[in-house]
């Protein structure tokens, strides 16, 4: 890995400056994404801007009818939260499903929707949870947000504060992890709102997006009997050694069927 | 320079910018017991406890550490009286190689301390998926912390 000049700021205001002053910065939350990126010199930034110690960017809150985390909460903090366990079972069961212990002890919600890996797990909740995400210069929805493989709507040295989450009356997340990286082959966060279902994938394509066939069905009629045998075009979605694009449609259809039966006994 | 402490030691780490917690702990202060099994956060060889937390120490930049508590598999034991975890271990036969027990040990700590004396083999083997083993099939390292979580709350 290559040296660095390491600033640790003590505000939002102050990292934004520091990133703005140097030519080639990166920022640092819980690194289990950017270490491990920077050891494989796929990166190789001037400057690291560690946000881990900023303060007021951590923990939840619940505020009418959303869910407040901040980016620099870990996976393992919203997993053990109880106010998110009680507005939002399906949140806490996703992430505790994010890697291993080891992993959620350090990842941050905010690191992993700022780099929206394909496969990454928070990009589902948000789009099917509705999500507004805020950084220290804008609001997004969570539709206009995600861009596509490792792109965002983030502009350089854009900073995520945190993340509101629609509560739903009911959600639940299914997902089929890879056996060995653990991250998402195909999972489906399947969430229902008095106004309507929202059904959001990952891992089966080159991005979180929303399955929007699964959604009229569901509205209509919330059973697994409504989804069953529907499936997704498999043009759409990726085909990798791990396995082919045909496959995933496929098991996109088993994860909508446990993440509904999930939300009616869950 | 991150001041740190070191199983109760305190440091001054002057290194540059780029150090592995592991790196620091193996090749500067000879800290062996820590392992390093892929380098790429994926096999649990490197947990120590950082502010008594199982992290990956491959995957930890020291100058990010200051003021931190690190303890390592050399910090467990009291004098020549095993931590409850490493007693299991020994009791359960939970390794053939020992290449992957400090991880292994560290890792049943934080799984203890998050579920309690009687965490079940399920939630163990659940919570042991950051933990590689090429040698023991794992039966054996989910009864020794099943036994050390026991231990460790009756202690
Ligand atoms: C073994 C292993 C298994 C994993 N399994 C899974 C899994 O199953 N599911 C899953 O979803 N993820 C998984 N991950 C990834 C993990 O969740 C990471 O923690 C996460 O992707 C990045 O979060 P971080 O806080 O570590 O961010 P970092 O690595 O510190 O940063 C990641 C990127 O986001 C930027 N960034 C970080 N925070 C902010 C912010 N607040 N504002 C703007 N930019 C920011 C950084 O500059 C960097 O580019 C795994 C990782 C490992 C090592
Ligand atoms: S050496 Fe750190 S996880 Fe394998
Ligand atoms: S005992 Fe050999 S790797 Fe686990």
């Amino acid at each position: 890995m290559r040296d660095f000049d390491l600033v640790r700021p003590a505000s939002v205001a102050e990292a934004a400056a520091a990133f703005a002053a140097s030519g080639d910065a990166a920022y640092l939350a819980g690194g289990h994404t950017l270490i491990p990126a920077m050891k494989a010199r796929l990166r190789a930034p001037e400057t690291l801007v560690d946000l881990s110690r900023l303060p007021g960017l951590t923990g939840v809150t619940r505020d009418g009818d959303r869910l407040w985390v901040g980016a620099l909460t870990t996976h393992a903090a919203v997993a053990e939260d109880a106010t998110v366990e009680a507005a939002i079972p399906g949140l806490s069961a996703l992430a505790l499903l994010i890697g291993d212990p080891q992993v959620r002890a350090k990842g941050t919600l905010g690191g992993v929707i700022a780099n929206n890996d394909p496969a990454a797990d928070y990009p589902a909740a948000c789009l099917a949870l509705d999500a507004t995400i805020v950084t220290d210069r804008a609001e997004y929805g969570a539709g206009d947000f995600f861009q596509g493989m490792f792109a965002t709507a983030l502009s350089d040295g854009e900073i995520v504060t945190r993340v509101g989450f629609r509560v739903p009356t009911a959600s639940a997340y299914a997902k089929f992890r890879h056996p060995a990286s653990r991250y998402a082959v195909a999972a489906v966060y399947v969430a229902r709102f008095t106004d309507g279902v929202r059904v959001a994938v990952t891992g089966a394509g080159p991005g979180a997006f929303r399955w929007t066939e699964a959604e009229a069905a569901l509205t209509a009629s919330f059973d697994a009997g409504a989804v069953a045998g529907l499936t997704l075009e498999d043009g759409d979605l990726s085909s990798d050694i791990h396995c082919s694009a045909e496959y995933r449609a496929h098991l996109c259809g088993v994860m909508l069927a446990q993440a509904v039966e999930g939300s009616i006994n869950g | 320079m991150t001041g740190l402490t070191i199983n109760g030691i305190a440091h001054s780490a002057d290194v540059p910018s780029a150090t592995l917690l592991v790196e620091y702990l193996r090749d500067h202060l000879g800290l062996t017991g820590t392992h390093i099994g892929c380098e790429t956060s994926q096999c649990g060889a490197c947990n120590v406890l950082i502010d008594g937390v199982p992290v990956k120490a491959c995957t930890a930049l020291v100058a990010t550490l200051d003021g931190a508590a690190v303890t390592t598999v050399e910090g467990l034991a009291a004098g020549e009286t095993l931590h409850p975890m490493q007693a299991a271990f020994r009791e359960h036969h939970a390794l053939q190689c020992g290449f992957c027990t400090p991880g292994m040990v560290i890792a049943g700590i934080g799984i203890a301390q998050r579920h309690g004396a009687d965490v079940t083999p399920g939630v163990i083997a659940h919570e042991l998926e950051g933990n590689l083993c090429r040698c023991t099939g794992y039966i054996n390292i989910v009864a020794a912390i099943a036994a050390g979580a026991k231990a460790m709350h009756d202690a």
